[in-house]
């Protein structure tokens, strides 16, 4: 295998999944929250919650519209970058996959059809399950993918055939050791995410003086459910780095800069994790705290690098980004609790415009998060792509360099057009004076067509 | 059941593609057609596919999920060598998915460029489908010849997807509009027929094992009526399109049919072309499938799944039965 060419095979696969989580991330629980929104106006009648509701239908569409393409990619490249993978673990990951497909790409895209486009032609109850269904979808969906990931991570019930993995025990397969907090922390995640970028656009239009009730509505639903979400999430996310510790602990000795084993090991707030004298260098350390954390005990033992010669993930980038999401996740409180706090006493409207500010700047700030998490769990998997079963460079494809580097040259290029525009996309649909307004009736003949239906679903 | 159940498996394969080929293949075809409207029919024939398309891709997605997930060498095999054009298509759905939202709810200024994005994603698709369906069909092989039939029938591809889309758009809009379609639906009919055609012609000729299961008697009689099927389908469309007495007495419908019927009937002659290969004189279905406890695992999800999956797309479908009228929720 030519290094070159792994290399880039790699990193076109980490842009497009790091492209690819931007957007599920969102909408796994943006869905939640429009079902909310939809259940508020069902209850009260009062109409800037389906203002609301309207308005973050646009976003969801857009938002979901990214996804679906990305992910479309991701099911592609599974063969075209990592052939060996699926030849080997084909029997495990293919139901897996094959489950996501059947039981919520399907029920989300359809449904999301009725949800978009059926206002007038479905009766409200069927307009609910319809919304009711896409956010219902959108999670079965992050539940198979994270299954699947979680066994790639700590892999169980199987055993190995001539070469190839097969599935023994599926029950085993698909509630693995480290899916339960994985996925919990994935949700918890997507629900922090869509919380902010509720909550700064919603700043954003108070700030440009186009705000309405629905905005004030949306902007105290998802303050209130960050500072909610936030507690728990740093609670999983320890629980998730103990199980680490138990299942991969090169990767947590990867994350806590622990380059030999030692009693009492200190937690290293900064420093530069250097290959080359296995050290940290200009490190800020805390005594014994990193033992505390990981073991509950203050001279507890952390196994360090050395340990895992030649089996151990490259160090600065897991590393670094752990510091990255969690410094985003302190951020996340604070913010969190502090609007929590100044909404005692004031109302949306009077919330200092440099807390707005605060808030609009930190829109996208669950994306920070949620990929520096992401690549913490992934390249701290490094050399495997299935933990102590199988490494990355045993499955890469044998497409030459230049061939990947041209297709990775023209993703990224997309991929960034699209970001960019996504983003913008976002910001001046949240100017329009037309942002929340429910979509036309049908006229008449389109209504006589659709009432069957419509009765049906009553 | 072992050699049962890799059968079943390409049997669903080759339904999902023909799906997604025909329904797909319908809003591809309207955003290709795109360009030749007037500005006030667009938003009209964007509406129209608008509940779908993103359902209607989704049978794409199982189609080559199930490639990966029953024949894994089949799916390592074929996408390795169809690398460069899987890319094109990925880039080309990228670019149609994304411009479907963004024309709408972006800045109006910029509506058009995202207008002309939605027509090359469509266009560079279905090429690019073309293209693979070519290198497929012709086992792979890279001389000029095979170049040139791949290179035909990605002309042809796109072709289809027009004659869908105008079918489509005959059924769903009224008045000026519906009366442009039926023309565009007539000047796509020739490409497409000649590229069925080139693609029934070719076929046999570049692999032997095809030309001895096609010509031999008595099994040639056997197969005569899916030529003449498709002849006749195709002599339907040219006859509907050029009267549009017929098109106004409410056989508008017949359009979409035909065409609906010759791709049907060219799925079955590929699949009897290719049987019992996944991929032509190379692998077979039962050298490519996975384990049998998968597939079990797998069926059983598919005999769950796929009735409820057929379900509610017919209820979608019929929610918005009908003349398509403005459907907006982002502008």
């Amino acid at each position: 295998m030519n290094e070159t060419a792994l290399i880039l095979a790699r990193m076109q696969f980490a842009a497009n999944i790091t492209f690819h989580i931007l957007f599920p991330t969102i909408t796994i629980a943006l869905g939640w929250i429009l079902f909310y929104f939809r259940m508020r106006f069902k209850a009260t009648r009062d109409e800037s919650w389906e203002e609301a509701y309207y308005f973050w239908t646009k976003v969801f569409a857009l938002t979901f519209a990214l996804g679906v393409v990305s992910g479309i990619t991701m099911s592609f490249q599974f063969g075209t970058n990592w052939p060996g993978f699926m030849e080997k673990a084909g029997n495990i990951a293919g139901p897996l996959l094959g489950y996501e497909v059947l039981t919520a790409f399907f029920l989300e895209a359809t449904f999301l059809g009725v949800m978009l486009f059926g206002r007038g032609r479905v009766s409200e109850r069927t307009h609910l399950i319809a919304t009711f269904l896409v956010a219902f979808g959108t999670t079965m969906s992050a539940f198979w993918i994270i299954s699947l990931n979680s066994w790639m991570q700590t892999p169980v019930g199987f055993e190995i055939v001539n070469g190839k993995i097969m599935a023994t025990d599926w029950l085993a397969i698909v509630f693995n050791p480290s899916f339960p907090y994985r996925f919990t922390h994935m949700m918890l995640g997507s629900g922090l995410t869509a919380s902010f970028v509720v909550a700064g656009v919603s700043a954003w239009q108070v700030l440009k003086k186009v705000d309405s009730k629905a905005t004030h509505r949306a902007l105290k639903t998802a303050l209130f459910a960050a500072a909610f979400l936030i507690p728990i999430q740093i609670l999983v996310g320890d629980l998730q780095g103990s199980n680490t510790l138990k299942y991969q602990p090169a990767k947590i000795a990867a994350i806590e800069g622990v380059w030999n084993t030692e009693k009492g090991a200190p937690i290293v707030l900064f420093g530069w994790p250097d290959k080359e004298t296995k050290s940290n260098l200009y490190s800020i350390e805390i005594p014994k705290i990193a033992s505390l954390i990981l073991t509950h005990d203050l001279n507890g033992e952390v196994k360090g690098l050395n340990e895992f010669e030649g089996k151990h993930p490259p160090v600065a980038p897991v590393f670094w980004a752990f510091r990255i999401m969690v410094g985003t996740g302190m951020a996340m409180l604070a913010v969190s609790w502090l609007g929590v706090f100044l909404l005692r006493k004031r109302t949306v409207n009077t919330l200092p415009r440099m807390y707005l500010k605060g808030l609009a700047v930190m829109t996208f700030a669950g994306w920070v998060a949620t990929v520096a998490g992401w690549y913490v769990t992934e390249i701290g998997r490094q050399p495997y792509i299935i933990y102590g079963v199988l490494t990355a460079a045993e499955t890469a494809s044998k497409h030459a360099s230049a061939m990947i580097g041209l297709t990775l040259t023209a993703y990224v290029a997309l991929y960034l057009f699209l970001l960019i525009s996504y983003v913008f996309v976002v910001k001046s649909l949240s100017e329009k004076a037309t942002r929340g307004q429910p979509p036309k009736l049908p006229t008449a003949p389109a209504r006589k067509a659709a009432s069957v239906v419509g009765a049906a679903g009553d | 059941m072992d050699t049962v159940l890799p059968l079943i498996f390409m049997a669903v394969m080759g339904l999902a593609m023909l799906l997604y080929v025909i329904l797909d293949g319908y809003d591809l075809g309207v955003g290709i057609l795109l360009p030749f409207a007037p500005e006030e029919h667009k938003d009209m024939m964007v509406a129209s596919i608008g509940p779908f398309w993103d359902a209607n891709e989704t049978w794409l997605v199982l189609g080559v999920g199930i490639m990966l997930v029953a024949f894994p060498a089949a799916h390592s095999l074929v996408l390795s060598e169809l690398y460069l054009p899987v890319a094109v298509m990925l880039l080309g759905l990228m670019v149609r998915g994304v411009s479907f939202d963004f024309r709408t709810k972006a800045n109006d200024k910029h509506k058009p460029r995202w207008n002309n994005a939605f027509t090359l994603g469509s266009l560079v698709t279905g090429m690019s489908q073309g293209w693979m369906l070519g290198a497929y069909v012709s086992g792979f092989r890279d001389d000029w010849w095979t170049w040139a039939f791949n290179g035909a029938i990605a002309l042809t591809v796109p072709a289809a997807y027009v004659v869908l889309g105008a079918g489509w758009l005959i059924m769903k809009a009224e008045g000026e509009l519906h009366d442009r379609a039926i023309v565009w639906a007539r000047k796509a009919i020739l490409p497409f027929m000649f590229g069925i055609a080139a693609v029934s012609i070719a076929t046999p000729l570049i692999s032997e094992t095809i030309f001895n299961k096609w010509f031999q008697l008595p099994g040639l009689f056997a197969l005569l009526p899916i030529p003449l099927i498709t002849v006749a389908a195709f002599a339907t469309l040219w006859h509907v399109t050029g009267k549009k007495s017929i098109i106004d007495a409410g056989y508008g419908w017949v359009v979409f049919a035909a065409t609906v019927l010759i791709l049907i009937l060219a799925t079955l002659g590929l699949a009897y072309s290719i049987y019992p290969y996944v991929v032509i004189d190379r692998l077979n279905v039962w050298e490519a499938a996975s384990a049998t406890s998968s597939l079990l695992i797998l069926l059983v999800g598919l005999l769950i799944t796929l009735p409820a999956i057929i379900g509610y797309t017919i209820f979608a479908y019929r929610i918005f039965w009908g003349k398509a009228t403005e459907l907006t929720y982002g502008s």
